[in-house]
C-alpha cells in the first residue's frame, strides 16, 4: 500500500525527518508513536502530500514519487493521492459553515462529482454508522468534541479512501469523550481498513495495531508488533518514553 | 409661526424631493456600482497578494500603495481632468465610477486579505485533504467563513463611500451635494439646505446599516457564541 524508502523533509535548516524506511501493508493498522516534535505528524503529513517531502521515495497506491533533490510531484497526482487517501485532524477541522450532512458530502459532490441524492444518502449511512444520525442537519459547534471527531472521521470515510490517516484524533477531547471515538475507529481497523495513526492511547496501540512505530527526533527509533515494541522495547529512548506515559 | 419659519420651511420641502431625486439618481448608482466593482477588484487584488507569484504580489502591493496613499479627490482630477491631456476622455459619470471603484477596490482589498488570513490553515488542510484544488478549497471552504469577517468591516468601507460619493460634484456630477450647492445659490439658505442634504446621507446610511445587522444575523446561524 505504501512504501517511504530515505523519506526527509526539513522546514529551511530544521531537518525534522532524517531519513524514515515504513511500509504499510493493505488492510493493517500501523501506530506511530513518540514523544512531542520527534515528527510523528510531519510523517504522517508526507503521506497525503499535505507537507512535501524534501528527499527520498514514497510509493503509494500505483504512484512511486522521488522527491531527490526537492523534486516536486505535479499537481495531478498530488490531488489523485489525497483523493485516494482520508485525513482525520486532532482539530477536527470540520467546515463550520455547513451542517453535519454537508460536511460528509463535500468530499463525494465536489470531488468525486457524485451525484447529490447518492452522496446523501451514502453520508447518512455513515452518520448512522458513527452513531450521529439524529445530528445530520446540526452545525459542528452545537456539537461536542467527541461528535465532531466521529464526523470528521465520517467525513474521511466517505471519500472511500484506500490509506485512512489519523493525527493525534483524540487529543484534543475530554478524556470521556476519547472513548466514542475510539470505538469508531476499531470498526473501521476491524473491516480491513488501511490506517496510520499517530496516538498517544497505548492501550488502542497494542489492541488494535499490527504495527508499532517508535519515533524519536527525525527517525524510526524501533518497530515491531505492538507486543514487541510496547512490552519489551530494546531501545533505551522506547522505555524511557513507555514509562513516562505510564506514570500519567 | 414667523413668515421667515414659513418661509424657511416651504424651501425644505421644495427642496427634498429634487435632493433625493439627486441621491436615488447619482449618488446611490454611483455608490452601489463602484462597490460591487470594487469588491470585485478587492477580491483580485487580494488573492494577488497572497500569491506565491511574486510578480502578482508586488503589482498588487503597488497598486494598494498608490491608492492609498493619495487623496480621492486628487484621483478624481486624474482620471476627469487629467487623462484627456493624453487623449482619454471620459463623461463625468463614468469617470466617477472608475476613480471609486479604483478606491474602494484598494481599501477593500486590505479588508479581503484580512479575512481571508483569519481563516485557520486547518480548513484549507481539510480541503485539500479531501483532494479539493486551492481554488475549490478557496470558493467552497475558505471565502464563505472570510465573508462572515469581511461584514462589518466591508460595511463601514460602503457606508463611507456614500459620503465619499459626494465629491464627485467636483467633477460635475449632480450627485446630491452638487444638487444642494445648486439649490443654495438659488435660495441661499446654506444652513438650511446642507443640513437636508446630511439628512438624507444619513437616512441612506442608517438603512445601510440596518441591511447590515440583517446580513450578519443570517451568518449567525453557523457561528458559535
Amino acid at each position: 500500500m505504501l512504501q517511504m524508502t530515505k523519506l526527509k523533509k526539513s522546514f529551511g535548516n530544521n531537518e525534522v525527518l532524517k531519513g524514515v524506511n515504513l511500509k504499510i501493508e493493505a488492510g493493517s493498522v500501523l501506530v506511530i508513536i513518540g514523544p512531542s516534535g520527534s515528527g510523528k505528524t510531519t510523517l504522517l503529513r508526507c503521506m497525503n502530500l499535505l507537507e512535501q517531502p524534501t528527499e527520498g521515495t514514497l510509493q503509494l497506491l500505483h504512484y512511486t514519487l522521488d522527491f531527490t533533490g526537492n523534486k516536486k510531484p505535479d499537481k495531478q497526482t498530488v490531488l489523485d493521492i489525497r483523493k485516494n487517501t482520508g485525513m482525520v485532524f486532532q482539530s477536527y477541522n470540520l467546515f463550520p459553515h455547513r451542517t453535519v450532512l454537508e460536511n460528509i458530502m463535500e468530499g463525494p459532490v465536489i470531488v468525486q462529482k457524485k451525484r447529490v441524492a447518492e452522496a446523501k444518502a451514502r453520508a447518512q449511512q455513515l452518520l448512522a454508522k458513527v452513531g450521529l444520525a439524529d445530528k445530520a442537519d446540526a452545525y459542528p459547534h452545537q456539537l461536542s468534541g467527541g461528535q465532531q471527531q466521529r464526523v470528521g472521521i465520517a467525513r474521511a470515510v466517505a471519500m472511500e479512501p484506500k490509506l485512512l490517516l489519523f493525527d493525534e484524533p483524540t487529543s484534543a477531547l475530554d478524556p470521556e469523550l476519547v472513548g466514542e471515538v475510539l470505538k469508531v475507529m476499531r470498526e473501521l481497523a476491524s473491516e480491513g481498513m488501511t490506517m496510520a495513526v499517530v496516538t498517544h492511547e497505548m492501550k488502542f496501540a497494542y489492541e488494535v495495531a499490527d504495527k508499532v512505530i517508535f519515533m524519536d527526533n527525525g527517525v524510526v527509533v524501533e518497530e515491531g508488533t505492538p507486543q514487541q515494541v510496547l512490552q519489551n522495547p530494546t531501545n533505551e529512548r522506547t522505555k524511557a518514553f513507555l514509562s513516562r506515559i505510564e506514570e500519567q | 409661526m414667523s413668515d421667515q419659519t414659513i418661509r424657511l420651511w416651504d424651501i425644505f420641502i421644495d427642496s427634498f424631493l429634487p435632493l433625493l431625486k439627486a441621491g436615488v439618481l447619482y449618488t446611490i448608482p454611483l455608490s452601489l456600482i463602484s462597490f460591487v466593482l470594487g469588491c470585485i477588484v478587492a477580491l483580485l487584488t487580494a488573492l494577488a497578494r497572497l500569491s506565491e507569484n511574486k510578480i502578482l504580489s508586488s503589482v498588487a502591493r503597488f497598486y494598494v500603495w498608490l491608492i492609498r496613499g493619495t487623496p480621492l479627490l486628487v484621483q478624481l482630477y486624474i482620471i476627469f481632468y487629467g487623462l484627456p491631456r493624453v487623449g482619454l476622455i471620459i463623461d463625468p459619470f463614468p469617470a466617477a465610477i472608475i476613480g471609486f471603484t479604483l478606491n474602494v477596490g484598494a481599501y477593500n482589498s486590505e479588508i479581503v486579505r484580512a479575512a481571508i488570513l483569519s481563516i485557520s490553515k486547518g480548513q484549507w488542510e481539510a480541503g485539500f485533504s479531501l483532494g479539493m484544488t486551492k481554488l475549490q478549497t478557496l470558493r467552497r471552504i475558505v471565502l464563505p467563513q472570510a465573508t462572515r469577517v469581511a461584514v462589518p468591516p466591508l460595511s463601514n468601507s460602503f457606508i463611507s463611500l456614500v459620503k465619499d460619493t459626494s465629491l464627485a460634484f467636483a467633477i460635475t456630477v449632480t450627485e446630491m451635494f452638487q444638487k444642494a450647492n445648486q439649490l443654495t445659490a438659488y435660495y441661499y439658505e446654506p444652513l438650511l439646505l446642507y443640513s437636508e442634504a446630511a439628512l438624507i446621507y444619513l437616512i441612506f446610511s442608517t438603512v445601510l446599516s440596518q441591511l447590515q445587522a440583517k446580513l450578519e444575523r443570517r451568518f449567525d446561524r453557523f457561528t458559535a457564541r
